[in-house]
């Protein structure tokens, strides 16, 4: 189908963007790759007044190391994500995620802010956030705030921007020695939505677990933090008792909502065959 | 608020200046308005591939760019880079190997395709493979796209790489 009738502005500075906003409130969508929102405006699933196209905004793209950080601008694109040697070296998580995120052409223009704003519970980055403790930033006409990642994701597509606001940058804590990341995803085919993915990280020693971070993808209506499956593995020996243990524990953490294809059982059982194949990648 | 809007691209290496409806999106434009039609429209929400064309030299989905976001843009489609010869190894290559049977999804396939070319470096199948998930060939003619491309790169590497 065709879009349906809208206006189309490219401002080039923030306060521009925060104004048009305040002026269209609801009837206004930020535009950045609009890999999501461009197809749903040809689905006809939304008919906003006016399109604000942020990719002339200077100075939210790019990739930053600092400090024991990564600031990656809302802008940056997937394809600026697969392509850094930076994010490979610091964010191995992001590293393996971004080559499930859609399909190059996709991924040459779809965008990490868009990802974020967008929430979809069965995206890669979010999952990869919350995994990862990551912050969001986000900013307003009445200035800057941060919101930790677990705090951001709300409900089925909705998070803690309030209107008027966008995503300008999300950080990240640079990996740090010792510690091992593994992202795994299971879908019908190369590129498409997630039936279930797993974003890991843990301190590796190769003997006991610690620091464990799971969090589950198309599990639920946001990113799932799989708590009780981490505080079973704490501490414990990497040996088959203890994961299986975990596995069992996810049955507390995790009640994913069946898709047209697989029911709640089959990915509860795929989750689990993620994590055992997980931990035994983190605990080499 | 604008609902249409003066835009200029570059498109297959000529300017070209028009008023564009904001909610047209790229290949209607290329289509309807430029009478390119080798760019075609499939799913028209960015599954099939089959809208495939390049956007400032990287492949973007035709239906998914709006026409005025190309506004400074360079574009290139099939029939541009059909014309300057930059596809003439491969459109060769998928002849040889029958590498099409409707040919619906062929525009895109050589552009994703060429994507690879220019890489110049050695891929297996399965890389491939990866790198065209995005463009669907509902004749499921897959096995000779993939030996047309193969064959391509194997030329295309210099000796010593890959």
């Amino acid at each position: 189908m065709k879009a349906p009738s809208f206006a189309y502005a490219k401002p080039g500075t923030l306060p521009q963007v925060f104004d048009l906003l305040e002026r269209h409130g609801d009837g206004a969508k930020i535009l950045a790759g609009g890999q999501s929102l461009l197809a749903s405006l040809n689905l006809r699933l939304s008919s906003p007044e006016l399109l604000i196209d942020i990719t002339g905004l200077p100075g939210l793209n790019g990739i930053r190391i600092a400090d024991g950080k990564v600031r990656i601008g809302a802008l940056t694109t997937h394809r600026q994500i697969e392509q850094s040697s930076e994010i490979a070296e610091h964010l191995p998580l992001l590293a393996q995620a971004v080559r499930h995120v859609a399909h190059v052409a996709i991924r040459n223009v779809g965008t990490i802010g868009g990802s974020f704003a967008l929430a979809d519970p069965a995206a890669e980055y979010p999952a990869c956030a919350v995994a990862l403790d990551a912050t969001v930033v986000l900013a307003g006409s009445k200035g800057e705030r941060r919101v930790k990642a677990r705090d951001f994701f709300r409900s089925l597509y909705e998070t803690a921007l309030v209107p008027g606001e966008i995503v300008t940058a999300v950080e990240f804590d640079a990996i740090r020695p010792n510690f091992r990341s593994v992202f795994l995803e299971l879908a019908r085919r190369q590129g498409d939505y997630a039936i279930v993915g797993l974003a890991a990280h843990a301190k590796a020693d190769g003997s006991r677990f610690s620091d464990v971070r799971l969090a589950f993808l198309g599990a639920g209506a946001t990113p799932v933090l799989a708590g009780n499956a981490m505080a079973s593995l704490e501490g414990k020996p990497c040996s088959a008792d203890v994961v299986a243990a975990a596995k069992e524990a996810l049955a507390e953490d995790l009640d994913p909502p069946k898709d047209l294809t697989t029911s709640s059982a089959a990915k509860l059982h795929l989750a689990r065959v993620l994590t055992g194949r997980a931990l035994a990648a983190l605990s080499q | 608020m604008d609902h249409a809007l003066d835009t200029t691209m570059i498109l297959n290496g000529a300017p070209v200046s028009r008023r564009i409806p904001a909610r047209q999106h790229l290949i209607d434009f290329l289509r309807d308005e430029m009478g390119l039609t080798g760019s075609h429209l499939g799913c028209e929400h960015g599954v099939c591939g089959t809208c495939t064309v390049r956007v400032d030299g990287q492949i973007v989905r035709g239906c998914l760019t709006l026409a005025v976001q190309a506004n400074g843009k360079r574009v290139d489609t099939i029939e541009g880079m059909s014309d300057s010869g930059e596809l003439a190894v491969l459109q060769q290559a998928f002849h040889a190997r029958n590498a099409l049977q409707c040919g619906f999804c062929t525009p895109g396939m050589l552009m994703a395709a060429q994507d690879l070319i220019g890489q110049k470096r050695k891929l297996s199948r399965e890389e491939i493979r990866a790198h065209l998930s995005g463009n669907y060939c509902r004749c499921t003619g897959y096995q000779s796209i993939v030996d047309a491309i193969e064959e391509v790169l194997q030329t295309d590497v210099p000796h010593g790489q890959g």
